[in-house]
């Protein structure tokens, strides 16, 4: 019985060793840039499609760590990231424009998009933005906000404001999940509801429900709903660890021709998450 | 239902096929849980032992402030954590946020109380007698304290699943600390939120079969030392 259990010990310890070398060190590269991005460039893949290429071009690995584009401001103002990838532009320029930020560039666009059930449930298919969203409200159907002040976040109550309402807060049909875009999809599918994403992040969350998604765009088209991404590095004068050469290295090479055009060929379903747009 | 079985036979091929990514996680969780172990081990089973063995000024406060913190929450932890290690804060020069390193700061912390609580208290629960036998059979200072440690080693491996079972499940300081990036700090846990948020169930389901594996072996390794005490 002695012999059996320290054997037992003895290879169940042996297992645990040999799983921790089986999976060897991690892996470190001498150059890494630390972007704070934004969850739509993360939830489509569009930055695991990229940072391989950006690696292979420049030898530089790309880290990044995605929240909401109000955090990844705040991130980059306490020194955290070197490089932000956001899309939310009136806050980004108060940014640059407070010195935080510097070389501030357009990357590429998409568009917002308000999906729902196919049923329905307020009958505002067709409707614009403004009307969709008071119709919503009057009838107290449901609807799920990021409510992280992520740039789709700002965007959908600058929408509010835009429609003439108060920004909904506490009424009973709207409801606030804090997380990010995929999730609160999620959640708006389970109660059934609206929300309003990128359609980046709409088309990933189509092919990961195999071209039949569960809610479906209610409105889109609009003017009002462009959905511009940029970069800004993090001001070095301001945060002296920042690896400004790096940054800018990534701020050139994809607002390059050649990476633009390796934007515009990430599909999914056949279709363009993100149409680019640097000048 | 079907999403479920679906989700179990998909995670069966990724661990089956070496999936790069289900690796990558698992192997950050082994690398962040052995450094914050060692370190919570280094540091917990001599300070246990002082707070059990020792008679100090201020000893019953001390237990207190231990006992208190067995129950600090994570994401409490990873706030206290983040607030020193984020570049403005006073560490911020380590350069620890989104390391594997600063999540193992922040997971030494939550560990600690565990093993220090448990160590004290079996080194206080010991056989008083203990100590006047050793010193009657001409022992010194060293070779008492040695002897109550090894009579203690049972307890304080128990101690050490238990600290090791909250470190390699937490997920409020992995996600803080470690940002969840990919190949780098994505851990189990945190991975496994992030798929399951993104709805993507087989690689959280596989995953989860993994830290429930790990589980079974550590407890597999402590019931075989066990054994070996007992006979």
């Amino acid at each position: 019985m002695r012999k059996h259990g320290i054997r037992l010990g003895a290879a169940a310890l042996g297992l645990v060793l040999a799983l921790i070398l089986a999976v060897g060190p991690a892996q470190a590269a001498d150059k890494t840039l630390m972007m704070a991005t934004t969850t739509s460039t993360d939830n489509t893949g569009l930055l695991d499609y990229l940072a391989p290429k950006f690696q292979e071009d420049t030898g530089i690995e790309l880290k990044w760590s995605s929240m909401g584009t109000g955090k990844a401001l705040q991130f980059g103002r306490d020194c955290n990231a070197d490089i932000l990838l956001v899309h939310a532009p009136e806050a980004e320029k108060e940014y640059v424009e407070e010195g935080s930020g510097v070389d501030r560039r357009e990357v590429m666009y998409n568009d917002f998009v308000i999906i729902g059930p196919p049923s329905d449930p307020a009958g505002v298919k067709g409707m614009d933005v403004k009307e969709a969203l008071s119709t919503i409200a009057e009838k107290s159907v449901v609807f799920v906000s990021r409510g992280d002040e992520s740039g789709t976040n700002k965007k959908e109550q600058s929408l509010w404001t835009a429609a003439g309402m108060e920004l909904p807060d506490k009424q009973d049909w709207y409801v606030q999940t804090g997380q990010g875009m995929l999730k609160t999809i999620l959640v708006a599918s389970d109660r059934d509801g609206y929300t309003m994403t990128d359609r980046g992040t709409f088309i990933k969350y189509e092919a990961e429900n195999n071209g039949e998604p569960p809610l479906v765009i209610i409105v889109e088209g609009d003017e009002t709903l462009f959905n511009q991404y940029s970069v800004i590095t993090v001001n070095p004068e301001k945060c002296p660890s920042v690896k400004t050469d790096l940054a800018r290295t990534f701020s050139d090479w994809i607002t390059s021709e050649k990476t633009q055009k390796v934007i515009a060929e990430f599909l999914l379903l056949d279709k363009q998450l993100f149409t680019p747009n640097a000048k | 239902m079907s999403f479920i079985l679906d989700g179990f036979t998909q995670a069966l091929h990724l661990l089956a096929t070496g999936d790069p990514e289900t690796y990558s996680a698992i192997r950050a969780t082994l690398t962040v849980s052995s450094m914050s172990m060692t370190g919570t081990l280094v540091l917990g089973i001599p300070l246990g032992f002082l707070l059990g063995y020792a008679r100090f000024p201020g000893r019953r406060a001390a237990k207190t402030a231990v006992d208190t913190m067995l129950s600090l929450p994570t994401v409490v932890i990873g706030l206290l954590v983040y607030a020193m290690v984020t570049r403005k804060g006073p560490l911020g020069d380590l350069e620890l946020l989104f390391t594997l390193p600063g999540v193992a700061l922040g997971q030494v912390i939550l560990g600690l109380p565990i093993v220090i609580a448990f160590t004290a208290t079996a080194v206080e629960s010991m056989d008083p007698r203990l100590r006047p036998t050793l010193l009657t059979l001409g022992a010194n200072p060293r070779q008492v304290l040695m002897a109550t440690l090894w009579e203690a080693r049972y307890s304080c491996l128990v101690a050490a699943v238990t600290a090791y079972g909250r470190i390699v499940s937490e997920i409020g300081i992995s996600m803080m600390i470690g940002g969840n990036i990919k190949w780098h700090t994505r851990t189990i846990t945190t991975a496994i939120a992030l798929e399951t948020g993104k709805g993507r169930f087989a690689m959280a389901i596989a995953l989860g079969l993994v830290l429930m594996a790990i589980a079974l072996l550590v407890n597999l390794a402590v019931v075989g030392l066990r054994r070996k005490a007992v006979h």
